[in-house]
């Protein structure tokens, strides 16, 4: 069984059920990402775990213990809030203190942990300063340290970045990995924003309608989406419309070109299939006799072009629909101006079947 | 032009509301004849029912603080997250008081808790002592509900709670180690304005026949001629210092000042 143990839980708000039977085994020391869009459950399935949401039916185990009647205060789990939620009266080392002074941890415990805490999370001055006259990335970091100061056995990540800046959100998210990756403490991270779940994650867990659409890996979730929500909802993402010419070696045709792709497709012979491509493996050709026979291109003209810094995403509009792609920022290689024809090129086995 | 109508209205606004005021202070000081004295403050003071009138309104005031904050922090704290539903009631509910006359809610106090019913509490001193200050916070819980309500809406309850429960901590060390110092500016507010109904509170404490200072002005002001201005200035400086001593408690909270 693994560490933290949620099994078959449901959730219903009156007539409205938010989770549906959602199984998950997180190991000791993992770090789990709840992604998914607005209402999708994710929220609901980390306050079951925390306690503040009793679930309709399911078990939440931690360590082989059914915590699923216990109270949140009776669960030794941390959590950390998208709105900080310090305590406005205490001051830093009061705040940081606080789970300990209940716990009846002798002051000069509380004292030395606290340092310890705070030199964590590389605050080791900022004790007596109280929540306002920090800025939101450090009172997030103190909440952290709050939230880890009585050695809870699961840590629960509520949006915790969604609040603070695109600058402060990067460099915090690194920070946060590395204390838990210290710690090895078992974590629960739930977002909207699939590149904090994608680089902060041993894995992934997308949501959709109350259930797990995928588990995996943030590599394996990517790059191998299981259903056609978790291929849209992750990343950025090209379709196009294939017509299968053989199911069993994976051969389509896409506007009249055939293509190979690297498995055979769960379809019937002149079916049509949806097929997906990441901007990532689109290669723009400008000079179309650069394209060899037999790759397989498509006519393109340039109809967007945004410059993002190191990457620039390039929109074309071919025959079978728009389609991005991302060129690596070269300060040689200005990228194509609007309206210029180019060649689309990508190989069958990067193409992602949509089920 | 606007500008002078606008100073002209302050100015009638001032001379109507300190005018008054200016008058009662300047006859409270005119006892002795011919010259402005402190006699009637002397005499107001020096006077053994006045002190122990006093005394008795200061100390069921504090009870009356204490129990309205033990009865409406917990409360209002609960209504807000647990039954956000019930507001509207609470509002309406909290409102009564201010519409329905004290007489009628004394008389029903009474009629109710009366030397032949069930619970008899006017059988005894400190039976009519506790109808009493029951009474008094009926007639405060207007304020101190608002006063604590909106101290609640200004801090993010439900996360500050949750984040405490996470903690550890149980629903007692909640109220009085998170919420409560967080409103405490709040509960200040209310306790400050509870004070100054129950000093000068008249009904309740003369139907119920305790020895309070609300009746004692009554009496002071139908037989003796000074000393009622004098009371009248000193229940004034008390109502002002409470309002005053709320704005020194907003001020002095140091976790709530703003970042410069």
């Amino acid at each position: 069984m693994a560490y933290l143990d949620l099994n078959g839980l449901q959730k219903s708000f009156g007539a409205n059920q938010v989770v549906k039977s959602f199984d998950l085994g997180i190991e000791k020391g993992e770090f789990v990402s709840l992604l998914g869009p607005s209402g999708c459950g994710k929220t609901t399935v980390l306050r079951m775990v925390a306690g503040f949401e009793a679930p309709s039916s399911g078990v939440i185990r931690i360590d082989g213990q059914d915590v699923t009647a216990l109270r949140p205060n009776q669960r030794n789990i941390g959590m950390v809030f998208q709105a900080y939620a310090l305590f406005p009266n205490l001051n830093v080392a009061q705040n940081v203190g606080f789970g300990l002074k209940i716990a009846g941890v002798p002051a000069a415990e509380i004292t030395a942990r606290v340092a310890e805490m705070l030199a964590m999370i590389g605050l080791p001055e900022m004790g007596a300063r109280y929540p306002f006259q920090l800025s939101g990335g450090q009172q997030q970091r103190v909440a952290l340290a709050r939230a880890l100061a009585p050695r809870p056995r699961v840590l629960l990540l509520d949006e915790p970045l969604s609040a603070l800046d695109a600058k402060i959100r990067v460099s915090l998210r690194a920070e946060i990995r590395d204390i838990q990756r210290k710690l090895g403490i078992t974590t629960i991270f739930v977002t909207h924003d699939q590149e904090e779940a994608l680089s902060m994650s041993d894995r992934v867990v997308v949501m959709n309608g109350g259930r797990a659409e995928q588990v995996g890996a943030p590599f394996e979730i990517y790059n191998h989406p299981a259903t056609r929500f978790v291929a849209q909802f992750v990343g950025t993402l090209n379709t196009l419309d294939g017509v299968v010419t053989d199911a069993a070696l994976g051969e389509v045709t896409v506007q009249g070109q055939s293509l190979r792709l690297p498995q055979p497709i769960a379809a019937a012979q002149g079916a049509t299939v949806g097929l997906a491509l990441r901007p990532e493996v689109v290669h723009l050709e400008a000079d179309a006799a650069q394209i060899s026979r037999g790759d397989f291109a498509l006519p393109a003209k340039i109809a967007a072009v945004q410059f993002l810094g190191a990457v620039i995403r390039v929109k074309a509009d071919t025959a079978a629909g728009a389609i991005s792609l991302d060129l690596f920022n070269r300060p040689d290689a200005p990228p194509p101006p609007l309206g210029a024809e180019v060649a689309l090129r990508f190989r069958g086995q990067d193409v992602i079947v949509l089920g | 032009m606007k500008r002078m109508l606008s100073w002209a209205a302050i100015a009638v606004g001032v001379v109507y509301f300190f005018l008054p005021l200016v008058g009662m202070l300047e006859f409270s000081l005119k006892m002795r004849r011919g010259e402005y004295s402190l006699d009637a403050y002397r005499s107001v003071m020096g006077d053994p029912q006045f002190q122990a009138t006093f005394g008795y309104s200061v100390l069921m005031a504090c009870l009356t603080i204490v129990f309205g904050v033990l009865v409406v922090v917990p409360t209002v704290f609960w209504v807000r997250l647990k039954l956000p539903r019930l507001r509207p009631f609470m509002e309406f509910i909290t409102l009564l008081p201010l519409v329905i006359p004290p007489i009628v809610i004394v008389f029903g106090y009474i009629r109710l808790f009366n030397t032949s019913s069930w619970l008899p509490l006017t059988g005894s001193a400190l039976g009519t002592d506790f109808l009493l200050m029951c009474g008094y916070a009926v007639l405060a819980l207007p304020y101190m509900y608002r006063a604590v309500d909106t101290g609640l809406a200004a801090i993010d309850l439900g996360t500050l709670t949750e984040a405490a429960q996470s903690l550890g901590a149980g629903w007692i060390t909640i109220l009085a180690r998170v919420i409560l110092p967080n409103v405490l500016v709040a509960v200040l507010s209310g306790a400050f304005l509870t004070f100054a109904i129950v000093i000068g509170e008249y009904v309740f404490a003369a139907l119920l026949d305790r020895p309070a200072f609300g009746p004692y002005l009554v009496w002071a002001g139908g037989n003796k001629a000074y000393e009622p201005a004098a009371l009248a200035v000193i229940t004034f400086a008390l109502t002002w210092a409470c309002m005053a001593l709320i704005q020194l408690a907003t001020k002095f909270s140091k976790h709530t000042r703003m970042p410069r």
